[in-house]
């Protein structure tokens, strides 16, 4: 069995942060993430992000990825575990139980757990929605952007939120055609900066649009074509209004919902919130789940974006590592400062939906 | 289907390693996941549902989602858009829900 002050699980950019504060607070952290690089889901982030300096503003996602990992791999207290996934938690005895590069089952107990898992993608039902060439947007990112392979030639994407937008510029930066970008909501969700950059290339961004079926070619079984048609203000299809396109790509991006399977484990009070991407943990402002002594931090404790699962991380690390009793002396200072990053980031309209979703969290 | 040329984006150019997808032979690249290698063979098809056979490809990528079960090596149930291609892997279409062994 081995032993660690704090256990982080995942290593994207929550589960980075948190390692990294609380390592600098003095702690003895052990970092444990299923792939072989560190960074999460930034290492196919190309886009630029936004944001303040602190959580790397105007650095692609990717370079982020990077940095962070690097600076983890080179801290004295962070021992890193990658090739490593952790398949259960078992509450009576606080053991994480972990299978390392697919052969050796380890056991590992922490003083204090931070939860930093993410979230995966939602589906979407739809005649058909099981053909191959039916992928997340997230899926065909990490096939083009991570493994240099295009998922085909032309594609539908459903969903005008940032992602959705985001893929589809990405696709055409990797050469690939994109037809057009549905969203079943009578305006486009995502950013108007990523929305003008489609939108200048030609691709049409059609709103109140849904997905009535997909059609497989005879031969492949793959996907051939697709059909939509326009929804009305009760989210009802009109019929007579379909189209059908050409297409052997179709990538769904309407929204994550958080990998919260350890918490379920592990019996932290969990409730169903629509705003924050389905079953998330109720926790204290110092993300403190209903369990002492385990925290969460980013897409798993409500699903927002990469800059406040940093910050999210951050906070979850400083307060496991104070909770231990470890203070550089800059704990006050940087736990304030974070407090605040959070409150900056959801305030004003688009962080609307955030606020309502954790103040229904929060004890 | 692989990408030469991207704006922003290079990919360094590994190992060059032989499999076989149903028999047949292939090439991809060491280390990549076998399903991005298989895609990049035009493989779009990984495997059949047991009941209904519906054909299946892979949906998240990213080892969460069980789409993309294939049988690796005589070993069903193998998660291939995570799984790392190896030089000589016998890569099967899976067509039932396998037997441990």
């Amino acid at each position: 069995m081995r032993k660690t002050e704090i256990a982080v699980i995942g290593g994207g950019p929550a589960g980075l942060m948190a390692a990294l504060a609380a390592a600098e607070m003095g702690a003895e952290v052990t970092l444990v993430d299923k792939n072989n690089n560190l960074g999460g889901q930034l290492v196919k982030q190309t886009h630029m992000f936004f944001g303040s300096e602190k959580e790397h503003a105007s650095t692609r996602g990717i370079d982020i990825g990077k940095l962070l990992a690097k600076e983890a791999q080179n801290h004295s207290k962070i021992k890193i575990m990658n090739n490593s996934e952790v398949i259960g938690y078992y509450p009576d005895d606080g053991v994480i139980g972990i299978e390392v590069e697919e052969e050796k089952f380890v056991k590992l107990k922490a003083d204090k757990i931070i939860i930093a898992t993410g979230a995966s993608e939602k589906f979407l039902p739809f005649v058909n929605n099981d053909l191959p060439g039916i992928y997340g947007a997230g899926a065909v990112q990490t096939l083009m952007n991570e493994h240099g392979v295009v998922p085909g030639n032309n594609v539908l994407m459903v969903g005008a939120g940032n992602i959705g937008l985001i893929v589809s510029y990405q696709l055409m930066q990797a050469g690939v055609n994109v037809k057009a970008i549905i969203d079943a909501a009578p305006k486009i969700g995502g950013y108007l900066v990523h929305a003008s950059k489609v939108a200048r290339l030609g691709v049409p961004i059609l709103t109140s649009y849904s997905v009535k079926a997909a059609y497989p070619n005879q031969i492949t079984k793959a996907l051939e074509r697709a059909s939509i048609w326009k929804v009305d203000q009760n989210w009802q299809p009109i019929p007579g209004t379909e189209k059908v396109l050409k297409v052997d790509v179709l990538c769904i991006s309407v929204g994550l919902s958080p990998l919260a399977e350890l918490l379920w484990q592990a019996g932290c009070n969990m409730k169903y919130v629509p705003q924050l991407g389905g079953h998330v943990p109720t926790r204290t402002n110092d993300l403190e789940t209903s369990v002492t002594g385990i925290y969460v931090a980013g897409d798993v404790a409500g699903v927002e974006e990469a800059s406040s699962a940093m910050i999210e991380g951050r906070l979850a690390g400083l307060n496991a590592a104070k909770s231990l009793g470890y203070d550089n002396g800059t704990y006050e200072e940087k736990h304030q400062e974070a407090l605040n990053q959070l409150h900056d980031l959801r305030s004003g309209p688009v962080g609307e939906k955030i606020r309502e979703g954790i103040s229904q969290l929060v004890s | 289907m692989r990408i030469e040329q991207h704006p922003i984006l290079t990919f360094e150019k590994k190992k060059e390693v032989e499999f076989t997808f149903d028999g047949k032979k292939m090439k991809g690249y060491e280390g990549e996941p076998i399903a991005s290698a298989l895609h990049a063979n035009g493989v779009m098809v990984l495997s059949y549902s047991k009941n209904s056979h519906r054909a299946r490809g892979f949906y998240c990528a990213i080892g969460n989602c069980s789409s993309c079960l294939m049988t690796v090596n005589g070993e069903p149930n193998v998660r291939v858009c995570t799984e790392k291609l190896r030089e000589g892997m016998v890569v099967e279409t899976q067509r039932d829900r396998g037997d441990l062994k």
